[in-house]
Order: C-alpha cells, then sequence, then structure tokens
C-alpha cells in the first residue's frame, strides 16, 4: 500500500470477464434459494401438463389438422406450455430481483464499487435468467420425452433453444422495466396488463384461429406466439421455413433491443 | 501521470472547479456541489466536514468514480473518472453511509464474493477475508449471517470489504453515523491503523468530534461550496477563540441578556438555547457575567471546536 504507481490505466473490463466474476455471487444466490424455486420451476409446470394436457385433453377430439398437426392436444398444449413457462420464469427473475438489488439490498451499489460496470451487473443477471429459463424447460422436455409428444429428437433440442430465446426477449425488457420504475407497486402492470393475458391468449392452449381475425393479429404480433408457434412447429416435426425464420428473427431482435434498452436503462439509474 | 498541468503530481485526488447536479424527482436542478477545488495528498486523512445537504456524499460519489462529474475537472490517481472508471474504482477502497451489504449470507462469504469482483483469484481473496476479519475483529463472527449483527460490527465488516483489494484510498462516508459511542471510538482506533500502514483515507462527516479525531487536514463545507479548508487546529485558530462560555438562561432571556454582556468576549452567538461567548478566557466570562448581577441557569466553559468554527463561517449549527 505504500508505493503508488501513477500510471493511467485504459484496462475495462472485458463483457465476460465482467460477467465471470459475479459467477460466485450467482452461485452463492442459486444455492440459497434453489429449494424454495422448486415448485415453481419444476413442480407447477408438470401439474399444468397433467391437468391440462392429460385431463382436460382426454376431453378434445379433434383431427390433427385443428391442433396444428398435433397427433393428441398433449402434444399441442406440451410445446406451448414450456415457451409459456419460460416467459414466466424469466419475468419473475427480473422484476423483484432488480427491484431489490437497486432499492432493498443495494447489491448493485455494492458492486459497482468495484471495476464492474453497470453493463456488467445487467449481463450477469440476464445470465443468471438463461440459466434459470434453460434449466426449467430443460427439466420440461426430459421429463415429457417418453410420453410421446415430441416426433423427432431433435426436434425438441431446436426448441429448447427456441424456449430460451422465447424467455430472454422477455427477460431483458423487464429488466429494463425494473431498473426504470421506483416502486415494485408497478409490477402489478406488467403482470396484469401483460403476462397473464399473453400467458393465456398467445396459442399456448388453444390455435388462435380460433380467435377471430382481429385477435389473431394481435396474438401474433405478441412476442410470446413467436416463441409458443417456433417451438411447436419443432416439438411436431412440422417446421414452415418461412414461419420459423419469421419467428426466429422476432424474437431475436426483441432481445437484442431489450438488452441494450436494459443496460442503457440501467446505467441512467445507477448514475444518479 | 495527470494530463492536467495544474494538479499537483502527488495529489491522490485534485479536484479543479468541481460541480455537480440532478434533477430531482419533481423535475427542479439541483446544484449539489458549486465548483470547489480540492487536492488530497498521499497519506493523509482528508476529510469533508458540513451539515446534511451540504455536497458531501455528491462529491464522493463523484471520486468513486460512480457518479458522473457534472462541470470542472476530476482527477483521481491521475485518471479521469470519465474514461477509467474501472481502473481508478480497482485502486478504491468505498465504504458507502448505507450499509450495502448481503444480509442473507454470512459475514464470511460477504467478503469473499465482493472480493472476487476484483478478479482476486479463489485462494488469494479467502486468505485476505481471514486477515482482514482478523483486524476489524470479527473473526468470531466469521460464519455468522449479517442480519443478526450489531450496528457497529456491520460497519467494520463493510471496511473489510473495502480493504480487500488493498486500495490506495479508502473512501468513508459518514463512517460513524448512527454507531453508538463505544462503537465509534473502535472504529476510530482502525482506521488510525490503516493512517499508519500509509492508506489515504478521505472521510465526510457531519461529528465535528469525528473530523477533529480523524483528519489531518479538513474542508468544510455548505451548501455546495466549500467555506474554508485547513487543518483543525488551524481552522479553530482562525475562526475562533480558545475558549468558549456557554450560558444557558430562563427561555425567551436570551436575545435580551445578551445585550448585556456582548462587549465581554470577541464575538457573541445566540442559540434557541443558549448564548455562546468567544474569549480568550471563559472563566473570566463567567466571572464577569455574574457581577453584572446575571444569574444563568447553567454555564460551562470549554474549548473551541470545529462546530464554532462552523457556526462561524455558516451562522448555522452542523447538527439540528
Amino acid at each position: 500500500m505504500a508505493t503508488v504507481e501513477m500510471t493511467r490505466d485504459d484496462r475495462r473490463l472485458t463483457p465476460w470477464q465482467g460477467v465471470v466474476r459475479q459467477y460466485d455471487y450467482w452461485a452463492v444466490v442459486y444455492l440459497r434459494t434453489w429449494k424454495s424455486s422448486i415448485i415453481t420451476s419444476f413442480a407447477s409446470p408438470l401439474l399444468y401438463v397433467l391437468a391440462m394436457g392429460v385431463l382436460l385433453g382426454g376431453f378434445v377430439h379433434v383431427s390433427p389438422s385443428r391442433l396444428e398437426g398435433a397427433p393428441s392436444y398433449l402434444a399441442f398444449i406440451v410445446p406451448g406450455l414450456v415457451a409459456a413457462q419460460a416467459m414466466q420464469t424469466a419475468m419473475f427473475e427480473t422484476t423483484y430481483p432488480v427491484m431489490g438489488a437497486l432499492k432493498w439490498h443495494k447489491s448493485f451499489y455494492a458492486q459497482l464499487a468495484s471495476p464492474l460496470e453497470a453493463r456488467d451487473l445487467a449481463n450477469a443477471m440476464l445470465a443468471f435468467t438463461v440459466f434459470r429459463v434453460g434449466s426449467t424447460a430443460a427439466v420440461y422436455f426430459l421429463v415429457m420425452a417418453p410420453f410421446g409428444v415430441f416426433a423427432s429428437w431433435w426436434g425438441p433440442v431446436l426448441a429448447f433453444v427456441a424456449t430460451v430465446l422465447t424467455g430472454m426477449a422477455f427477460a431483458t425488457w423487464t429488466f429494463a422495466f425494473s431498473a426504470h420504475i421506483r416502486s415494485e407497486a408497478s409490477f402489478g402492470l406488467i403482470f396484469r396488463l401483460g403476462l397473464i393475458p399473453m400467458f393465456l391468449f398467445s396459442g399456448s392452449f388453444f390455435p388462435i384461429g380460433n380467435l377471430g381475425p382481429v385477435l389473431e393479429a394481435v396474438a401474433k404480433v405478441t412476442p410470446l406466439w413467436h416463441g409458443v408457434n417456433l417451438t411447436r412447429m419443432l416439438c411436431l416435426d412440422n417446421v414452415d421455413g418461412t414461419t420459423a425464420l419469421v419467428n426466429l428473427a422476432v424474437l431475436l431482435a426483441v432481445l437484442l433491443v431489450g438488452w441494450w434498452v436494459a443496460i442503457r436503462t440501467l446505467e441512467r439509474r445507477v448514475a444518479q | 501521470m495527470s494530463d492536467s498541468t495544474d494538479n499537483p503530481p502527488d495529489a491522490m485526488i485534485s479536484a479543479r472547479g468541481l460541480r455537480k447536479s440532478f434533477t430531482d424527482k419533481g423535475g427542479t436542478t439541483v446544484e449539489a456541489v458549486k465548483g470547489i477545488d480540492i487536492d488530497v495528498r498521499r497519506g493523509e486523512a482528508f476529510g469533508f466536514l458540513g451539515p446534511n445537504g451540504a455536497g458531501k456524499s455528491s462529491t464522493m460519489r463523484m471520486i468513486a468514480a460512480v457518479s458522473p462529474v457534472t462541470g470542472g475537472e476530476l482527477r483521481i490517481l491521475g485518471m479521469n473518472p470519465a474514461e477509467h472508471g474501472p481502473a481508478i474504482r480497482s485502486r478504491l477502497g468505498v465504504c458507502p453511509q448505507e450499509d450495502t451489504l448481503d444480509n442473507e449470507l454470512n459475514v464470511f462469504d460477504n467478503l469473499y464474493i465482493y472480493g472476487r469482483y476484483f478478479g482476486i483469484p479463489k485462494r488469494e481473496v479467502r486468505e485476505r477475508a481471514e486477515e482482514l476479519l482478523e483486524f476489524v475483529q470479527l473473526t468470531e463472527k466469521r460464519d455468522a449471517k449479517v442480519e443478526g449483527l450489531s450496528g457497529g460490527m456491520k460497519r467494520r465488516l463493510t471496511i473489510a470489504r473495502s480493504l480487500l483489494n488493498r486500495p490506495d484510498i479508502l473512501l468513508l462516508d459518514e463512517p460513524t453515523t448512527g454507531l453508538d459511542p463505544q462503537a465509534r471510538h473502535v472504529l476510530w482506533d482502525r482506521l488510525f491503523r490503516l493512517k499508519q500502514q500509509g492508506v489515504t483515507l478521505v472521510i465526510t462527516t457531519h461529528y465535528m468530534d469525528e473530523a477533529e479525531q480523524l483528519c489531518d487536514r479538513l474542508v468544510v463545507m455548505d451548501r455546495g461550496l466549500i467555506a474554508a479548508e485547513g487543518s483543525p487546529l488551524d481552522l479553530i485558530r482562525e475562526h475562533s477563540t480558545r475558549e468558549v462560555a456557554e450560558l444557558r438562561f430562563p427561555v425567551g432571556d436570551h436575545e435580551a441578556t445578551a445585550e448585556k454582556i456582548a462587549d465581554l468576549g470577541d464575538r457573541l452567538e445566540v442559540l434557541p438555547d443558549r448564548l455562546l461567548v468567544y474569549a480568550a478566557n471563559g472563566e473570566h466570562v463567567v466571572e464577569q457575567v455574574h457581577q453584572r448581577g446575571l444569574r444563568p441557569i447553567a454555564t460551562l466553559v470549554r474549548r473551541s471546536t470545529l462546530e464554532d468554527v462552523f457556526l462561524r463561517l455558516t451562522g448555522r449549527t452542523l447538527v439540528d
């Protein structure tokens, strides 16, 4: 401590270093919370499959053409549920945790006293969200595989990537929203006006052709529909190339723009 | 080396015409810092003394390279925080006013995780964490959750955390606010030791005793500006008398009484609850007050402190 080199130091952390240095933090956070997240992440999605796919689906006897090519209602609903679950997990991981890091336990401010920057904090939390979304989706796919709902082995593998993309498209924008608002009361807004309507009407539970032309057009604008549609096409081995590319492009665009907005919003928030 | 020519080469921190303004929730622009010059030298304990809202914390946040500078020039370790924020922060220790510890983790993990943010190798972080726990006398609490620690222990843990990267400069924002007297003395003792080891300390405080105890040199801040600068002793010598006689009269009598004794000292201050007469010899003032037939309820003769300097410079007390 006695000698101080008064040299310039232009080194900034690379984005990779910025995230890796927070690995231990997020590992500890996960070890602390994984038990309480088991029910919401793994058990309740499978209860949905049981109740809606198996039991409710037992009443649904229609030709595959009315189920977007799915041989059964169970095969139809599983990809929709995985994608919708990815959205939910992603949004939960980027609402209260962001608010807490800024307002309650202020961990963002503690981290900003180190060489880490706002960019690194956003990236690490989003990386953790990828892990959370990915692990829940992976369990979903693995558990459902023996029940004959997937048409090929590579379909679910690609669908897994699609669900993670779907989740992250929501995670980035939710992160930006959470970094912007001052009070957690505003979360009610995105849960009630965003999450729940999308969850119900973006094609997870029934083909959106049943909505009528106007609402169908609305549903097709939601990122969740693009996620659900892509996931389902891959799982059922019923891929329309052009539609798949549009779905993928929309998800990627929403994700990347949201990522940029999330970082900018956090930078502005912590500079105050 | 600094690219600015008028900054002293040995300055750990140097500011010229430093300003900070921001827009508050109501949309009005607040000028928190209105143009200050500072030079902090290597190895010294430098203080910002002033009441709440004087601009101390805003200044500290700029020095910590987290809050962007609005105007003027700032160099920390010779570097511009706008360009070299991460590099500067890797050599600073920051002990913020509000504890930002992770309450659900234990004491050791709080240190370990934080050290990793600086890219210190795992083994090295563990070793330093154990050493620092020893230093802040928290080894026994190593595995305790932070939530159950006392305020003084949390503050010591925060200081240990801020030392993990072996900083050249340690920033302490109101380090003992909210602590009981005993906890304050333990903390001061640790800070003295750091200073002996050559760490440059920058402290903000609104406690004049803290400033007198800890600071080699300080600036008195008021309303975003520097009102005076110097060592605590110099400031007292320059802006106050050696002694102060505090006289308490029945409520409502202070203004009238003040006129009768205004000639007894160099200066006289009327506070809501007492009169302060500034003079070289306080006992002598008290004697003369009695000779004039006045009967104060209570009297106290004491040495001048920085509180008196502040009162003199700003017309206000530090702690309302």
